[in-house]
């Protein structure tokens, strides 16, 4: 019998995590115990981005998408749908109107997607490169070899429109055609995987699923730019997307795609791997050269940019992940093409980790354009439990907040800078009417914190300073001044810092000034968390009338601090309570109340 | 594996290609499911599969795929196949053998011609149930 079947296993982070080699095993036994060995191929792929929903397995070409797969369900998933081609109905995907839904293109997390830079995530083996090349791999670099001059390509990459995905969005054609514009025989091409927003894995995932579209664009660039090394920076946090990447560069070395007298066209390019312990710093592009050539991980000023004076001062393209998975496509249909999808400034596809208070959290691609509301509420399936969306989150820790109220807009670089957020790298946090916007910001607040390299002082102090007003406004002793402080100081991080870490620093806070003061007036004014979530604010108490006098409250507090007799109203010792919440969750007539 | 030319890069493409595609969903407008229940298989489903898999790399069609499904109710005239051809209607086949599988692929596939003597008609839905 001949090949019919293909079972592809997500070995993704977020499914490898849960069991994705258990599952692979558990394919290849049944498949030789059941005898159909030969029939039915078990592939490990990369991603498919619906990590909620993992760990995920598809069946092709019949198009069937099971959910929640553990190892045990090869059995019955061989047994009925590869023998007898009936699918295995209780693990398809069900939405919440429980239909059952079969086809991949019935699903509504996949319906407004735009797959190009995750075009082979989840299709294809990322360990072997054969798979890669059957999907037209490598004849971007075939046609950049022979086909097209080093202008030709920059060419199209101006016409495709494409501007780096790392944050900035700064025009991918210029850095290159700025760095092949300086004489010298001497250059660098660089990958920047350090991917250090908290939330953030988009590039992790890319990586995982697909590592030969980034050593194909950093050799394409090589060539395009007359360089003859290239280094992928990646952090050690990242051990499955370095395993692939090393396979990858091997697979391509021994194919003669990478190394010497490439294809016979006598152009020379290799790539190294650099390990970055995890510094969020090390991603801005100054400090993350430093660290390459060994030095400690601190950011320079620039001008001089990389493009024209970069790793140990010569000329060097660092693009992120992201923007680098673009470019074999490019080269292959053509900047016209990729310039249809997308805004007039914003071409392209956007990769998002779609995290937080949402149903459907996961890894999506969109074109760019797309509203935020069709991206909460079609793809991700709405925030959960019934609750109230409040704000997403994008940029991270040099970004901000975007509320209800704009969820109409087109995303793109432009329109988010103009709401106070920014695209950043693809991090988007969905919150709802149980987070405080104080403390959220407080959280990205320590990260910077935490993360600032300290080399220059508006950065290192005003962060600081920036916190300690937070810290105080989230323990109920805010004043106004505080307000006025830290407007003060963020304005000055954001002249005077020295890398856009410290000058992004206050954009959270900035942005939650402008889109919830009052929210920060009831933590000074009223001493009130309007969210209950700054436990300093919270009082606990029980409301007489709805009291009944059970006793269940006091028997499950653990500081002993609620006393009453039975059948009469309890009361809470605000000064001892601990402010646990177990009282409100023991409380059957909802008696007990915060604030 | 020694290096490659840029010659053999492009006979890997086209070798690799016809393999991945076989597992891709995306393009594939013509379909042909096969019943492949304890019936089906009994009366030689998984020839017929075989020989609809062969006849479509022979034919290098593209845009064909071939998937199997329960039994359709039609133990009578086993192995069936149904056949979806866009702006064709849907024909379900029995008694799909080797060589009718062959026929089906070069004459409703390639030259939109039904076979004829072996189109069965779909079951009425409660039949089915
Ligand atoms: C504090 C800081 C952290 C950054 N982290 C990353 C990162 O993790 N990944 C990334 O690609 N770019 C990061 N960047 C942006 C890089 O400096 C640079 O703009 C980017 O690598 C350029 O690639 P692109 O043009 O393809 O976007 C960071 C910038 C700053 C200031
Ligand atoms: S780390 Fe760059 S400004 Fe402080």
């Amino acid at each position: 019998m001949k090949l019919k079947n293909y079972i592809l296993v997500c070995g993704g982070t977020g499914c490898e995590s849960s069991k994705a080699d258990d599952i692979y095993r558990s394919f290849m036994k049944e498949l030789k115990d059941q005898k159909v060995d030969g029939e039915a191929q078990v592939i490990k792929t990369g991603c498919f981005g619906f990590c909620e929903k993992g760990p995920i397995v598809k069946v092709l070409p019949d198009d069937s998408f099971y959910v929640h797969v553990k190892a045990e369900d090869a059995k019955e998933i061989v047994a009925e749908h590869i023998i007898k081609g009936r699918q295995v109905s209780r693990l398809l995907y069900k939405k919440s109107d429980e239909k059952i839904h079969t086809k991949i293109e019935d699903i509504d997390f996949y319906q407004k997607q735009v797959r190009v830079v995750l075009r082979n995530c989840g299709f294809i083996d990322p360990e072997n490169i054969n798979e890669y090349i059957a999907r037209d791999g490598y004849l971007a670099l075939e046609k950049a070899l022979f086909e097209m001059k080093p202008d030709d390509v920059i060419k199209e990459l101006e016409i495709s429109g494409l501007r780096g995905r790392g944050g900035a969005g700064f025009p991918t054609w210029r850095k290159w055609s700025f760095s092949k514009g300086v004489p010298g025989d001497q250059k660098f091409i660089v990958c920047n995987a350090d991917e250090g927003d908290p939330g953030a894995y988009m590039d992790r995932s890319t990586l995982e699923g697909d590592p030969h579209s980034v050593l194909e664009a950093m050799t394409i660039a090589g060539h395009t730019v007359g360089a003859n090394r290239g280094f992928i920076y990646i952090r050690a946090e990242y051990p499955l997307a370095i395993h692939r990447l090393e396979i990858a560069i091997g697979q391509a070395k021994e194919n003669g795609l990478l190394g010497d007298d490439i294809l016979g066209s006598g152009f020379n390019f290799d790539i190294e791997i650099r390990l970055g312990a995890g510094a969020f710093v090390c991603g801005e592009e100054t400090a993350l050269l430093a660290s390459i050539e060994g030095k400690r991980g601190m950011p320079v000023p620039r001008p001089p940019f990389p493009a024209v004076k970069g790793l140990w001062g010569k000329p060097t393209v660092i693009n992120n992940v992201e923007t680098w998975a673009n470019i074999p496509v490019i080269i292959m249909k053509g900047g016209a093409w990729f310039a249809k999808i997308g805004t007039e400034k914003s071409k392209g596809t956007k990769v998002f980790a779609l995290t937080g208070k949402i149903k459907n959290s996961g890894l999506i691609e969109v074109p760019m354009g797309i509203t935020l509301r069709e991206i909460i509420y079609e793809i991700g399936g709405g925030v959960p439990n019934g609750k109230k969306f409040k704000a997403v989150q994008t940029g991270g820790p040099s970004g901000g907040v975007i509320t209800a109220d704009y969820l109409d807009t087109p995303i793109d670089f432009d329109n988010l800078a103009k709401l106070g957020s920014i695209m950043g790298s693809g991090g988007m946090i969905v919150m709802d009417e149980d987070d405080c916007m104080v403390d959220v910001t407080k959280f990205y607040l320590e990260f910077t914190v935490d993360e600032s390299c300290g080399k220059c002082s508006p950065c290192r102090v005003g962060g600081r300073q920036l916190y300690n007003h937070l810290e105080k406004i989230t323990n109920g002793e805010g004043t106004e001044e505080d307000i006025r402080k830290m407007r003060l100081i963020g304005k000055a991080m954001q002249k005077a810092s020295l890398c856009a870490l410290g000058q992004t620093a206050p954009n959270p806070v900035i942005s939650t000034l402008q889109y919830f003061e009052s929210e920060y007036m009831a933590h000074i004014k009223e001493r009130r968390c309007p969210a209950g979530k700054c436990k300093k604010m919270l009082r606990y108490s029980i409301v007489p009338e709805k009291c009944k006098g059970c006793g269940l409250c006091a028997k499950k507090c653990p500081a002993g601090c609620i006393k009453g007799e039975i059948k009469k109203p309890y009361v809470i010792d605000s000064v001892a309570c601990v402010k646990c919440g177990a009282c409100e969750e023991a409380c059957k007539f909802k008696a007990v109340v915060k604030n | 594996m020694a290096k490659l030319t840029l010659a053999d890069l492009k006979k890997l493409r086209d070798d690799k290609k016809r393999e991945i595609e076989k597992r891709d969903v995306e393009g594939k407008t013509t379909r042909i499911i096969i019943g492949m229940g304890t019936c089906g298989i009994a009366a030689g489903a998984k020839e017929a599969f075989d020989a609809f898999l062969d006849e479509i790399d022979a034919l290098k069609l593209s845009d064909v795929a071939v998937t199997q499904t329960g039994c359709m109710g039609l133990c009578h005239v086993e192995p069936t196949a149904e056949v979806i051809v866009p702006g064709m209607p849907e024909i379900i086949y029995g008694h799909v053998k080797a060589d009718i599988a062959k026929r089906i692929v070069n004459e409703h596939i390639v030259k939109r011609e039904l076979v004829s003597g072996y189109v069965f008609d779909k079951p009425a839905a409660d039949i089915l149930k």
